[in-house]
């Protein structure tokens, strides 16, 4: 079976502003990927050119073999998509929301959509604009998930739910991975549902992934280490492969390292420098070191290598 | 059965439910012949990816825990007895010597580690059931 979703190469910028720049990575039949990056860092641009609505000045995205600029609409139904905000028609009743979605959507189950909308106790009469925000996130999911998607497309969909209507919302999101094992691509800020439900992680950071492994892999791969030298050698870590980070403390550095391996140790220790035991670094330490720019830092290791 | 996860540890969650599982037959929670939750059901109880919890089933399966039946579930088999004993002999002496080693730099005399050994084996069921 072929990667349901694929970005190859894919360049996007408004006006001035360069937003995606090379974007590649892709997501295997039934995996679950977790698409990371600050704000403003593209995740929904990206999001958006796969679904179609946006197209790419360069690079092609494609979703289950079909290049997203070219999606017929009796392939739309084998898509799930969420937005940022859930968007529905607010003036609609819930089950005239349903009426509408079954008659215009081929593959849609109404029956689902109904037993689904009575386990989660969502309110048939009410008008979807007088629901509570993770009332209209659990209708959307229902919506997004009754046609059987193949894939499933999430932007964001944790934003604005408190701690209860997440893990309902993640309670759904893993009866539906039971249920069909689709694949799932998402954007998240709440990165410890992010470490629960993830198979595969990318960091998106200035227009490109940075990072893409799979959740067991970061915790194999990634580790922090402070490195500390005094002396006529430098107080500044030599520049090895593998070096993601390196934030200054008061003394050393705190460095975090990639597959790290006696060779780069060594390079590492070079010249009497210490270097602490390891530790794996949480999700959000990772995704701090990675996202966030050290002006002092940057500049330090700049100027050295252009002495 | 009762599996917490921590989804911020260094080691893997699947690693985590293995564990867990391979915990809960050692001291006698689960015997020979009990089903483990389903997937669904596991996963919805932790609160994680149901590819999370197949992973760490198929895991226990390999290691000779637990027999997954196509459509009835997952059964508990017992103790893991898979590799062969020159094999068994070699992994044990080598988590032995870890453990040895380490209660050794944290500054235990034999006869200490002895009665630790001891004490840690009478919450298992080591003499309960012959291999």
């Amino acid at each position: 079976m072929s990667r349901p979703i694929v970005f190859d190469n894919v360049y996007r910028h408004f006006g001035e502003l360069d937003v995606l720049r090379g974007l590649t990575f892709d997501v295997r039949p039934g995996e679950v990927f977790a698409l990371l990056g600050r704000n403003g860092s593209g995740k929904t641009t990206a999001l958006r050119i796969l679904l179609g609505f946006l197209a790419p000045m360069r690079g092609t995205a494609r979703i289950l073999g079909v290049d997203s600029q070219a999606i017929a609409p009796v392939d739309r139904d084998r898509i799930g998509y969420i937005s940022e905000g859930h968007r529905l028609y607010a003036s609609m009743r819930v089950k005239d929301a349903v009426s509408f979605e079954s008659d215009t959507r081929p593959r849609f189950r109404r029956s689902y959509a109904e037993a689904a909308i009575k386990r989660c106790g969502l309110p048939i009469d009410k008008h979807i604009g007088l629901l509570s925000r993770g009332q209209r996130a659990q209708l959307s999911l229902i919506f997004a998930v009754a046609a059987e998607p193949e894939v499933v497309i999430f932007d964001d969909p944790a934003m604005g739910l408190d701690v209860v209507m997440r893990r309902e919302f993640l309670d759904a999101m893993i009866d539906l991975l039971s249920d069909q094992g689709c694949s799932v691509l998402f954007s998240s800020h709440i990165l410890t549902d992010v470490e629960r439900i993830a198979d595969r992680v990318g960091i998106l950071d200035q227009g490109r992934l940075v990072v893409d492994a799979t959740m067991v892999d970061l915790r194999k791969r990634v580790q922090k280490r402070h490195w500390n030298r005094d002396g006529e050698m430098g107080r500044i870590p030599p520049t090895v492969d593998g070096l993601l980070r390196a934030r200054p403390r008061r003394q050393g550095f705190d460095l975090t390292l990639l597959d790290f391996d006696g060779e780069r140790e060594a390079a590492l220790l070079n010249g009497s420098a210490t270097l602490s035991d390891p530790a794996v670094p949480t999700l959000e330490e990772l995704f701090l070191d990675i996202t966030t720019r050290n002006d002092k830092t940057e500049s330090l290791l700049r100027n050295r290598e252009s002495q | 059965m009762l599996i917490r996860i921590d989804p911020q540890s260094a080691e893997p969650i699947f690693e985590q439910i293995v564990f867990q599982v391979k915990g809960s037959i050692a001291r006698g929670d689960l015997s020979q012949g009990d089903k483990l939750p389903s997937v669904r059901e596991l996963a919805k109880e932790v609160a994680v990816n149901p590819n999370t919890v197949i992973r760490a089933y198929e895991a226990l399966e390999k290691d000779g825990v637990v027999v997954r039946r196509q459509g009835a579930g997952c059964f508990v088999l017992g103790r893991a007895n898979v590799l062969k004993d020159g094999e068994r002999r070699r992994q044990l002496d080598s988590l032995l010597k870890r453990t040895l080693t380490e209660a050794f730099h944290l500054g235990f005399r034999a006869d200490e580690i002895r009665k630790a050994l001891e004490k840690g084996m009478k919450g298992l069921r080591f003499d309960k059931e012959e291999r």
